[in-house]
């Protein structure tokens, strides 16, 4: 454990595991027979589920309409792309945008609201949005998508393959750049009062803070995090359909950061990993009934790990970490 | 000790129909250590939440000098300096004593809204938490998680917290509760030795305490404050006997 000086520090820096994890993110690339398009999903699915981690985990914020921040962001970057704006980075940049103004406004809807009240409302908007998009055929195509997306060589370099290369380090990249991002923002003073927030609202008025204003700040960022991971679906598959909204979608990236463990911004990258992989696997094994599994891995980890895959491995490593000290005869290190 | 810091003006509170108090007529003085004192349901805990407005009143109105700020949200109250702690440890359970105070620092130097700057460089607010964390005799628990904290040290965060703020006026609802007679006196006198020119109002069950650290007592009982006077007065009023002290 750090000092009192240095606790703040101490949080705020590069672990070794964190460094490890993102060069073996890089790094799988280079495996032999590795789906880089299975990756290239996973990095997607991550960065869904760290925006959704940034409300739910950091702010206590459950939203049951995620997808339709991700949906606003894959349709933007497709209309983006359809007509004749095909830079992906800037494309990506201004997809965050307009999702960004739809996060605003919900936190306004949403900040009094709680529970399942909460749950309904957030429920009720993606619905709304789905049912838009499917019915503006001649805006979205409805059902068939929108078709005729172009993107253009990232950087003007790499063209966007077939094999997905260039989504891969495409994808990772912009991964990394809003994982730094979104690091910052939650060892940030603002990151330690939304946690504030989380834990006792009452109390953060008692000590003058905006916590209403607060949660439509939260959702704005979440939303254009979630929006920056729909924008690299579409433009990495240059193509968008009303799924990118589906309630399902909403659902399964709640699942995965309640697998992965909320609260640490990895637990969704984790989560997506661990989800997606099972998904491969057990549907190459049986095609149809591939959720069964995930609904049992969900109730077990629940059960008996509550918080999540990644906090009980912190938990189980840090007991192992006093045990192996004490063996040694020490203390646990200082 | 004439300046009036806070008032209420016909202050009238209800519960859908159960009258609280009535036309309720208060004022604090700069200063002041005042005791609130009276029987269950007197309404001590909801006439403080109406002063930092957690509460709003049906009618009537709450002055800070002389202004009226019955309709100010909370948080503006608190920037103005009427700061409270609660009857029942209002924590962050999840943060530690560290975390907690330097959040209400960021939050009174307004320094939480910018979003990228990493908490860690608030060198200044770190050092203020760590000195408050002193004083207050939790040094050593900074870095333990709130929710293991024993429960007196809890009590003390709950003050911590509120006198980070730097308030003008404190509303301290039963700071001893749940503490021996001992662990009161302490916390009284810790809470005395650092809140020097802080104007404080304090709703208390302990007469020990009561009697020893206020210089002015209101007695609530039936939705009106029946008597205000010194302590020594307070002590011999057949009315508060009658009511409250039942001998």
């Amino acid at each position: 454990m750090s000092a009192v000086p240095e606790w703040f520090a101490g949080k705020a820096r590069w672990s070794g595991f964190e460094i490890a994890f993102w060069c073996a993110l890089a790094g799988a690339y280079f495996l032999p027979n590795i789906d880089i398009a299975l990756l290239s999903q996973i990095f997607i699915w991550g960065l869904f589920a760290m925006s959704l981690d940034l409300l739910l985990g950091y702010r206590g914020i459950a939203s049951l309409g995620h997808a339709a921040f991700f949906g606003a962001g894959a349709y933007c970057a497709g209309f983006l792309g359809k007509y004749g704006w095909g830079e992906p980075v800037s494309g990506l940049l201004i997809s965050m945008l307009p999702a960004a103004a739809l996060g605003w406004l919900t936190g306004k809807l949403v900040q009094r609201v709680s529970g399942v009240a909460l749950l309904m409302v957030t429920l009720g908007l993606n619905l709304i949005l789905f049912d838009f998009v499917q019915r503006s055929t001649a805006l979205t195509g409805g059902d068939d998508g929108l078709q005729g997306i172009a993107v253009d060589p990232l950087l003007g370099l790499f063209r966007f393959d077939i094999f997905g290369r260039t989504a891969y380090w495409y994808s990772l990249g912009a991964l990394f750049a809003l994982f730094v991002f979104l690091r910052a923002f939650v060892h940030s003073p603002f990151g330690l009062a939304l946690t504030g927030s989380r834990e006792n609202a009452r109390r953060m008025i008692m000590l003058g803070s905006p916590v209403e204003g607060d949660i439509s700040i939260v959702f704005a960022v979440s939303a254009a995090a979630a929006a920056a991971a729909g924008a690299l679906l579409t433009q990495t598959t240059q193509f968008v359909s009303p799924a990118t909204l589906s309630f399902q979608r909403s659902a399964d990236v709640l699942v995965m950061l309640i697998i992965g463990g909320a609260g640490r911004l990895y637990g969704g990258l984790i989560g997506a990993l661990i989800f997606l992989v099972m998904k491969d696997w057990l549907a190459a094994l049986s095609p149809v009934y591939w959720y069964f599994w995930i609904g049992l891995l969900l109730v077990l980890v629940v059960s008996f790990f509550r918080k999540g895959v990644l906090p009980s491995l912190e938990t189980g490593m840090r007991g192992l970490i006093a045990r192996l000290g004490k063996a040694r005869g020490g203390g646990p290190p200082a | 000790m004439s300046d009036t810091v806070l008032a209420t003006r016909g202050l009238h509170m209800a519960f859908g129909g159960l009258m609280v108090f009535d036309h309720l007529d208060f004022s604090l003085k700069q200063g002041e250590r005042h005791a609130i004192i009276g029987p269950n349901g007197a309404g001590k805990t909801t006439f403080v939440s109406l002063i930092t407005g957690l509460l709003r009143p049906v009618s009537g109105d709450v002055l800070l000098d002389g202004r009226v700020i019955t309709r100010d949200p909370p948080q503006a109250r608190v920037k103005a300096g009427i700061v409270r702690t609660f009857q029942i440890n209002s924590l962050f359970k999840a943060l530690n004593p560290l975390e907690s105070v330097v959040l209400a620092l960021c939050e009174r130097d307004g320094r939480a809204r910018p979003a990228l700057r990493a908490v860690a460089r608030e060198s200044a607010l770190i050092g203020e938490a760590r000195g408050l964390l002193e004083q207050f005799g939790l040094g050593a628990d900074a870095l333990t998680p709130t929710q293991t904290l024993a429960y007196g040290r809890q009590r003390l965060l709950e003050i911590a917290l509120a006198m980070a703020l730097k308030p003008r006026v404190l509303l301290l609802d039963e700071p001893a509760a749940g503490l021996s007679t001992r662990q009161g006196h302490e916390v009284f006198e810790q809470l005395l030795r650092l809140s020097a020119g802080v104007t404080i109002l304090f709703i208390e069950h302990d007469m020990g305490l009561v009697f020893r650290y206020a210089d002015q007592v209101s007695v609530f009982a039936g939705g009106a404050i029946i008597v205000q006077d010194t302590p020594d007065n307070v002590r011999v009023n057949p009315r508060v006997r009658e009511v409250y002290l039942g001998a």
